[in-house]
């Protein structure tokens, strides 16, 4: 080898998992993944489930297309990717019925969203199908998180203001707030208002991080 | 090596798909039995639940056998049949025509009357919804109900299997004063005070609370002919009871006399 061999967590590295959370966020830089920000984010509880299930799925379909790289007929890629996620997601439930019951449960639709997620079809095209299994498994972190953390704070917003509660918890009840005549926004629960508040985080995004602001 | 030619294509996919089912079906085989125990002590603790006894899932096995006294299935004319209740699958029950349908039904003893657990199953938004509701030994009053569903819309129509939903049943009739069967109804915008027969709806989960109405109403119906049977039993049953408090009490005003 005379490559100089490249440390794991050289800048360049380092980048693959922090581009994600801010410059390149797949939710609202990339726009993807919108579909199930919208689904999954009425309640915190499904939305940590589903971010972990996504966490998994994506860093493993990574690694494993990136290591089949060489031998993935170019025609078929986008088949062979669906089946990839597909089987991850399957095996991910069976296991989870067989030992935690209660994730499976909770879980339930989800993990059939996770097959159709652009966010992973678009990293295993865009990123695995070209790099190396380590970098492609960094990248499915990041990328992970940059769509975990997007989620969570949408749905901490929906679950506080829609149903009052955050994670089940009865939050504005023990603060004792609907005693001075506050009421729970029902609009909140309702889809449409996953857009108007991913769309606020990324006018707040916006204005702290210049670079996003497309030129006239 | 030419990766796009027709010949290798094949290749690839048919090794790539034979892979994935072995996998598949080695992990769905290896996890079955466990998962099938998971379901099976679910459903025990759900029939626990109606009748008031929370516990955890590894306990409903033991809690189970201690009470629930019996269980059995019917046939359409509400007589006891000798099917297997654990081979009854309701979901295939309810595709039946009215008359070829067998209904389970479990008896439990609480507090020393007898709750008749029946079990429910019908459809919501985006998939079955289930649940079992437990009568009083008057055959009318609701003592408890517990639902749940495969795929409903978290926080909206998903929150049926939540207390707030779930208690408001106990104490509705399912019979009108006239004794006409009328079951119970999920109304939208929230029951009216003193409605036996209604309990508030979810808001945004207006198909699912709907859905929770129409199986209620299905499946009560299919037991009617048992409630009639079992109903002037009891009656008599209490009558004779009646008799029996009275004799004793003449017994001890005589003694004391």
């Amino acid at each position: 080898m005379n490559q100089k061999k490249e440390a794991l967590f050289s800048k360049k590295n380092k980048k693959l998992i922090t581009d994600p959370l801010d410059d390149n966020n797949p939710i609202t830089v990339q726009v993807l993944g919108i579909c199930s920000a919208l689904a999954i984010t009425v309640q915190l509880k499904p939305a940590v489930v589903m971010s972990f299930s996504v966490l998994f799925v994506l860093s493993v379909a990574n690694v494993v297309v990136s290591l089949l790289r060489k031998f993935i007929p170019s025609r078929i890629r986008i088949i062979v990717f669906l089946v990839v996620i597909a089987t991850l997601v399957i095996l991910v439930d069976e296991v989870l019925k067989a030992y935690i019951f209660d994730v499976s449960k909770e879980l339930s639709v989800f993990v059939g969203l996770i097959i159709t997620n652009c966010i992973i079809m678009g990293r295993l095209e865009a990123f695995a199908l070209g790099n190396p299994p380590w970098k492609s498994f960094l990248d499915g972190i990041g990328n992970s998180f940059g769509y975990a953390w997007i989620l969570i704070a949408v749905a901490f917003f929906r679950e506080l203001l829609g149903s009052g509660t955050l994670y089940g918890y009865p939050v504005l009840e023990k603060l004792g707030i609907y005693n001075i005549g506050y009421e729970n926004n029902g609009m909140m629960i309702l889809p449409p208002m996953a857009l108007v508040t991913v769309g606020l985080i990324i006018w707040v995004q916006r204005i702290r991080n210049k670079k996003l602001i497309e030129p006239k | 090596m030419d990766l796009n030619k027709n010949t290798y294509v094949f290749f690839f996919s048919t090794a790539m798909v034979l892979v994935v089912a072995a996998l598949l079906s080695f992990t769905s085989i290896k996890l079955k039995p466990l998962q099938q125990k998971n379901i099976a002590l679910e459903n025990k603790q759900n029939i626990l639940s109606s009748v008031g006894i929370y516990v955890s899932r590894e306990e409903a096995d033991l809690n189970y056998d201690k009470y629930i006294t019996d269980s059995f299935v019917l046939d359409s004319d509400g007589q006891k049949t000798d099917i297997d209740i654990s081979s009854i699958q309701l979901n295939k029950e309810t595709k039946k025509p009215k008359k070829d349908q067998n209904m389970p039904l479990y008896i439990s003893n609480i507090n020393g009357r007898e709750k008749y657990i029946i079990p429910l199953r019908g459809t919501g938004l985006w998939g079955p919804i289930w649940g079992y509701i437990s009568l009083d030994n008057d055959m009318n009053t609701v003592y408890g109900a517990v639902f749940d569903h495969k795929a409903e819309t978290p926080g909206l129509g998903a929150e049926i299997n939540r207390d707030f939903f779930e208690k408001p049943f106990n104490g509705k009739r399912i019979f009108d004063i006239e004794g006409d069967f009328v079951s119970i109804a999920v109304v939208k915008g929230g029951a009216k005070e003193n409605d036996y027969h209604g309990v508030d709806g979810i808001s945004g989960g207006t198909i699912t609370s709907d859905g929770v109405t129409a199986m209620l109403k299905e499946r009560l119906d299919k037991y009617l002919p048992y409630f009639e049977n079992k109903m002037k039993e009891n009656e008599v049953n209490d009558i004779m009871n009646f008799i029996e408090e009275d004799i004793n009490l003449n017994d001890t005003i005589n003694k004391l006399n």
